[in-house]
């Protein structure tokens, strides 16, 4: 029993650890005074209003998951082409190249991106868009890789040579038989891409064009300069960013646990 | 038939290519860079960047740093997070899926914005003003943490049960059986965790700027400084090999990347 009362007693101070700030940080966006005072709390919606007529926020906020679709969308496809390819060659092919895949995994993200800002600048590409799309693809590829495999691994192999017998040309087989089959997995690849690309600053950092802000770079310069605390909106776009990812999580996760049930079920 | 598979496998070509150019290319580039030297507009090469980092005070204290700051980070995550990883992982709470997923999913939600949050936190409580060096540690940690409960959590659960229940019937006390028979099974998970912490606490420089106050420097900061301030792309080379082999050593020190690693970033949680 006390065993008991001490693990959830435990659980409950870590959780409490890990949501304080984002919690303070949903409750102070209720509250339009520039600093949080926990004394002080009135009540209004007005950091949303100054958030949504804020041009240059917005414009970031844009810019953020326009660059997160782009490089989750590239990144999947050069992965999941990747991984069937990987899949089907020989193990002299496939082992080097899986091995250097985890190289973006294993690597300190700063030596990534100063690695790419080496090469980019020798080729004149040097924060460019190109730099920066490609510089987000080098951190989510591996990963959609690492999503596809397992899914390969686990499919029915037979199921292709079904295709072919049946007068499936070798595309159609892939697209028909091989794609369906392993969607699961390019779906999560595609979605891990989307988080780790919102996600990242240090990369961004070092391969965006100059003018180019994503809301990792701009909260960082933000903070750097002293302006974060002169612009109480940037609470409501936390807050928002919070709510969003939280639910899209819980969302995404009670449906998958409940398709996993009726899986087992049938 | 032939044509057939050669044409399946043809679709690693453009990865192969992207890996040579973005992953291999870049990487040789480091090398490059850090032996070399920029002396009237040429490149000519040099050990000098080398020499200079092991006779510079200045730069061995902030790998020391760097290494303190990371290894107290590391031991928090792994005093916090294996007792929440055992709880759960043993727990005979039917949706313990929803109960993990609570501890992990900060590490979908951009840190620099959570980074920002803690230091609002930080700021109410009267630690931000005064505290640089624990505030980057409660940051490393905050950060951190779920990278080492998803590794733990994975080998806990997968634990075989016969076999504590084998230590306990040979007469092993609860102490016993953990310290002989349940740590030492989850041994895999433990290294995943640590090298899944260790590195970024070296070098994530936005938790040590936002909540340190600007006022640390760690490695991954170093090299920051090197290529954005000092404009010497030699030394931040020189200084992102160091941080390799120390990466390399760490891998060699605990027995080498598992794919478990890669489990910990999450690939299934979506």
């Amino acid at each position: 029993m006390v065993k008991k009362i001490l693990s959830i007693a435990l659980c409950a101070v870590v959780l409490l650890f890990i949501y304080a700030p984002i919690l303070l940080l949903v409750v102070y966006s209720f509250d339009n005074s520039t600093v949080i005072n926990l004394n002080n709390f009135n009540f209004s919606f007005g950091l949303y209003r100054d958030l949504f007529r804020d041009e240059k926020i917005m414009e970031i906020l844009f810019n953020t998951i326009w660059l997160a679709l782009v490089a989750a969308a590239l990144s999947t496809v050069l992965g999941t082409a990747g991984a069937i390819g990987i899949f089907y060659s020989k193990r002299r092919v496939s082992k080097p190249l899986q091995a250097v895949s985890q190289i973006p995994v294993i690597n300190a993200e700063i030596v990534t991106a100063i690695s790419l800002a080496l090469l980019f600048s020798m080729v004149f590409l040097y924060r460019t868009y190109f730099s920066l799309i490609v510089g987000h693809m080098v951190l989510c590829t591996p990963f959609v890789i690492l999503s596809v495999l397992p899914k390969l691994k686990q499919m029915d192999s037979n199921t292709y040579e079904a295709a072919l017998d049946l007068g499936a040309s070798p595309t159609q087989a892939l697209f028909k038989v091989v794609i369906p089959q392993i969607f699961t997995g390019i779906l999560s690849g595609f979605m891990l891409s989307i988080t780790l690309s919102l996600d990242d600053y240090i990369v961004t950092a070092f391969t965006k064009p100059k003018t180019f802000d994503t809301i990792s770079t701009y909260v960082y310069n933000a903070v750097k300069n002293g302006t974060n605390s002169s612009t109480p909106a940037l609470r409501a776009l936390s807050a928002i960013i919070f709510i969003v990812m939280i639910a899209a999580l819980l969302i995404f996760n009670l449906r998958a646990g409940k398709r996993k049930k009726e899986e087992r079920a049938r | 038939m032939m044509k057939l598979h050669f044409s399946r496998k043809q679709l690693c070509i453009p990865y192969a290519l992207f890996l040579l150019l973005f992953v291999v290319i870049p990487m040789l580039l480091i090398l490059f860079y850090a032996f070399t030297e920029t002396v009237d507009d040429k490149i000519v090469f040099s050990f000098a960047n080398f020499a200079n980092f092991f006779t510079s005070t200045a730069k061995l204290s902030t790998l020391l740093m760097s290494f303190t700051i990371a290894i107290i980070s590391t031991a928090i995550c792994l005093l916090i997070g294996y007792p929440i990883a055992y709880i759960l992982a043993r727990s005979k709470f039917r949706k313990k899926n929803v109960l993990l997923m609570l501890f992990i999913m900060p590490m979908w939600i951009n840190f620099v914005l959570r980074i920002t949050a803690l230091r609002e936190l930080l700021d109410l409580v009267g630690l931000l003003s005064s505290q640089n060096y624990l505030n980057t540690i409660i940051g490393m940690v905050y950060d951190f943490l779920p990278f080492m409960i998803l590794p733990l959590y994975t080998t806990l659960e997968k634990l075989d049960n016969s076999y504590l229940e084998a230590a306990s019937d040979l007469g092993g006390n609860k102490f016993t059986v953990f310290a002989r028979v349940t740590f030492p099974l989850s041994m895999p998970g433990v290294i995943s965790g640590i090298t899944m912490v260790f590195m970024p606490s070296m070098t994530n420089y936005v938790v040590s700027d936002t909540l340190g106050n600007f006022n640390i420097t760690i490695l991954g900061k170093l090299i920051n400084e090197y290529f954005t301030t000092y404009d010497n792309w030699h030394m931040g080379s020189m200084i992102s090999i160091i941080l390799l082999v120390i990466i390399f050593l760490t891998m060699l020190a605990t027995g080498g990347f598992k794919d478990s690693n890669t489990d910990a970033r999450g690939a299934n949680l979506w």
